[in-house]
C-alpha cells in the first residue's frame, strides 16, 4: 500500500474533526436538557446552566415520578408501544409470507390492491369520518387498529423473506409440512433480523406518534405520552406567563419540563444503539424495492 | 371442455387448494384491514363535492354549488389557505434544497474516515435524533433556543449580543425549523447511501489509485456516480412529496407569532376542518393534495426515466 501524503494526512484529521463536531450538535441539546433537568432551581432562574448540572439535585425527577398523571400516560404508552409492535408485526408477516408464492392465485391482483394504498390516500378529514362511523373516536382500540399495517414495512419484509433461498421451502414442501408450518419453523427463524428491525421501527412510531391521539382521542385517561408531552409544553409555558405574576417557582417548571422529556425519551434511546446492526440492513432493503 | 378435464381441472383446484388455502386464510385480515382503513375512507372524498351534514347519509347528500367545485373555489378563495399553500410549497422546497444534500455530504466524508470504531461511534451518535419524536425536538428547541433562558441565547448575550428570537420570529422560525430538519434526518438518511457505497466495486478505486486519482478526485469520479441511482430515486420521491408532508413537526413547531409562516396544508386541515368541523371544505383541500401528489410523483417518475435513469417502478 502507498503511503500516505502530508495533504492526505491533513484531510484525514480534517474529517475527524468534521465528525466530531457533528456528534456534539447532535448531542449537545439533550446534555442541555439533562443539566436542566438536574440543576438546582436557582441557577436556572439565574440563567447560570450551560451543559453541567449546577446544585445537583434529583428533585425534578422525584416530582415527575409523584405525579399520577405523568406515570398514568407513561405505563399506558408503554403497555400500547408492546401491543401495537405484536399486532403489527403479527399483520405484517401474514400479509408478506403468502405474497412471496408465485403460484399464488390472485397474487397480481392483491399486489395492486396493496399498491394503490401507498400512492392515495383518502385524507385526513374521511379518515376521521370513517374512525366516528365505526365508533372508533376515543376508543383506545383507536390508538392500535387503524395504524396496525404498514405496507412499505410490509415491502421490506417481503423482500428480507425472498433472500430466503426457496430450495429451503421446497424441501419442506416434499417433506409435506403446509406452508403455515414452513412460515413457522423455517421463515420465521431465519427472520430475526428483519423482525427485531420491523419491530423498533413499529414501537418508533407508536412511541412518538401523537397525531392519531390528538385527532381521535378526546378521553384524557388515554392520552399517550406523546400528547401529554405536547400539553405540558404548552401548558407549561402559560404557567411561566402566570409565574411572572408571582404564582409558583420559574426555576422549578424549567427543571420539570426538563425531566419529563428526558423520561420520555430514555426508553427509546437505550433501545436502539443495540438494534443498529439490523435497523441498518432493514433501511437498506426497503430502499432497494423490488 | 370434456367431461374429463372438468374433472381433472376440479381435481387440479382440489390440489391447488388443499395446498395453498392456509395462504388465503393468513391474508385475509390485512386484505380485510386495508379495505376498511384505506379503501372505505375513499367513501368520503364525495363529501368534497357535497354539502355536508351530520344526519344525512354521504351518498345522498346534495351536490354543492357550482356543479359540485363550490368547496374548491371556496379554498382558493380563502387567504388561509393560501397561506397554507405556499408554506407547504416553501417548506418542502428549503428541506429538498438544504435538507436532502446533507445525509450524501455527511454519508461521503463518513466513507473517508479510517478509524473504524470512531466511524461506528460517530454514526450511532448521528441516528439518535432520528428516534426522537418531534414534541421532545420542539422542547429541546425551546430549551436551546428560547429569548431569556436558552442556551444559545444565554450564550450569545455573554458575548455581548442580543438575544435573537429563533422561534418567535417569521424568518428566525423558518431556519429553526429547516434546521432541526436536518438535524433530525442526515444521520438517519445517510444510511442508505453508504449501503450503496459499500456495494462500490472496490477495484474501481484501485484503478483510480494506479492512474495517480487523489481522494477527492475518486469520490468525485468515482463514489458519487456509484450511488447516482440511489440519489435519483429518493430525490423522485421528495419530489412527489412536494406537496405532501407530515403532520407532526408543522404541529409541534407551530406557535400563534409565526401561524403566517408556519401554518402548512396538514395543520390548516386539522384546524379548520377537525377543530372547525368545515368536513366538505377540508376534504375538497386534502383530496387537491393527494391528486396533485399523485401528479407530481408520475411527473417525477417519467423525467428520471426520460433522462435515462431508473425509476421507481
Amino acid at each position: 500500500m502507498k503511503v500516505k501524503s502530508t495533504t492526505d494526512k491533513i484531510w484525514d484529521w480534517v474529517f475527524v474533526i468534521f465528525c466530531f463536531v457533528v456528534s456534539l450538535i447532535c448531542v449537545i441539546p439533550m446534555i442541555n436538557l439533562l443539566a436542566k433537568s438536574l440543576s438546582g432551581t436557582d441557577f436556572l432562574v439565574r440563567n447560570e446552566v450551560y451543559l453541567l448540572p449546577k446544585g445537583l439535585n434529583f428533585d425534578a425527577y422525584g416530582t415527575v415520578l409523584k405525579d399520577p398523571k405523568y406515570i398514568r400516560a407513561f405505563v399506558w404508552t408503554v403497555f400500547l408501544t408492546i401491543v401495537c409492535t405484536i399486532a403489527s408485526l403479527t399483520m405484517t408477516t401474514l400479509c408478506a409470507y403468502p405474497l412471496i408464492f408465485e403460484h399464488l392465485k390472485g397474487r397480481k391482483a392483491i399486489n395492486i390492491f396493496i399498491t394503490i394504498t401507498m400512492f392515495f390516500n383518502a385524507g385526513t378529514i374521511p379518515n376521521y369520518l370513517l374512525m366516528q362511523k365505526l365508533h372508533l373516536l376515543s376508543n383506545p382500540l383507536v390508538l392500535i387498529i387503524p395504524g396496525v399495517l404498514s405496507v412499505y414495512n410490509m415491502i421490506i419484509m417481503r423482500s428480507f423473506f425472498y433472500g430466503i433461498p426457496d430450495s429451503l421451502r421446497e424441501s419442506a414442501e416434499i417433506d409435506g409440512a403446509s406452508l403455515f408450518r414452513i412460515l413457522m419453523s423455517i421463515y420465521l427463524p431465519l427472520s430475526k433480523p428483519v423482525m427485531a428491525t420491523l419491530a423498533l421501527f413499529y414501537a418508533v412510531g407508536r412511541w412518538n406518534g401523537y397525531s392519531d391521539a390528538l385527532m381521535y382521542m378526546r378521553d384524557d385517561r388515554f392520552y399517550t405520552l406523546q400528547l401529554l408531552l405536547y400539553n405540558i409544553i404548552n401548558n407549561i409555558n402559560q404557567v411561566e406567563v402566570a409565574t411572572q405574576e408571582g404564582f409558583s417557582a420559574p426555576g422549578l417548571a424549567a427543571s420539570l419540563k426538563a425531566a419529563i422529556v428526558m423520561f420520555s425519551t430514555i426508553p427509546i434511546l437505550c433501545i436502539y444503539p443495540f438494534l443498529q446492526k439490523y435497523f441498518i440492513h432493514g433501511v437498506t432493503l426497503g430502499a432497494v424495492k423490488e | 371442455m370434456s367431461r374429463q378435464a372438468k374433472a381433472q381441472n376440479k381435481a387440479g383446484a382440489g390440489v391447488y387448494l388443499k395446498k395453498y388455502w392456509q395462504l388465503y386464510v393468513m391474508l385475509f385480515l390485512p386484505l380485510l384491514y386495508l379495505l376498511i382503513f384505506k379503501y372505505a375512507p375513499m367513501i368520503y372524498v364525495q363529501i368534497a363535492f357535497k354539502k355536508y351534514s351530520l344526519v344525512e347519509s354521504v351518498w345522498k347528500l346534495p351536490l354543492a354549488a357550482n356543479h359540485g367545485f363550490e368547496y374548491f373555489i371556496k379554498a382558493f378563495g380563502n387567504n388561509d389557505f393560501r397561506y397554507a399553500l405556499r408554506n407547504t410549497l416553501t417548506l418542502n422546497l428549503l428541506d429538498l434544497v438544504f435538507g436532502f444534500p446533507a445525509p450524501i455530504i455527511f454519508a461521503l466524508i463518513l466513507n473517508e474516515l479510517c478509524f473504524q470504531r470512531y466511524k461506528k461511534v460517530v454514526q450511532t451518535i448521528a441516528y439518535m435524533p432520528h428516534f426522537l419524536s418531534w414534541v421532545i425536538i420542539y422542547s429541546l428547541a425551546l430549551q436551546l433556543l428560547a429569548p431569556n433562558d436558552g442556551l444559545v441565547n444565554m450564550v450569545i448575550m455573554k458575548l455581548g449580543g442580543s438575544s435573537i428570537p429563533f422561534l418567535n420570529d417569521a424568518a428566525h422560525w423558518i431556519g429553526s425549523y429547516i434546521g432541526f430538519g436536518i438535524w433530525q434526518n442526515f444521520g438517519w438518511g445517510s444510511i442508505v447511501y453508504l449501503a450503496s457505497i459499500a456495494g462500490i466495486n472496490p477495484e474501481l478505486y484501485e484503478a483510480a489509485a494506479v492512474d495517480g486519482a487523489g481522494r477527492f478526485r475518486k469520490m468525485w469520479h468515482i463514489t458519487l456516480p456509484g450511488i447516482k441511482p440511489t440519489i435519483v430515486v429518493l430525490l423522485i420521491m421528495n419530489l412527489g412529496n412536494i406537496l405532501g408532508g407530515g403532520f407532526d413537526r408543522p404541529f409541534a413547531f407551530q406557535n400563534n407569532l409565526v401561524m403566517k409562516v408556519a401554518d402548512v396544508i396538514a395543520t390548516y386541515v386539522y384546524r379548520v376542518g377537525i377543530k372547525g368541523l368545515q368536513f366538505s371544505l377540508t376534504t375538497a383541500v386534502g383530496l387537491f393534495q393527494s391528486v396533485v401528489g399523485v401528479f407530481f410523483l408520475l411527473m417525477a417518475n417519467f423525467i428520471s426515466r426520460k433522462l435515462g435513469e431508473r425509476g421507481i417502478w
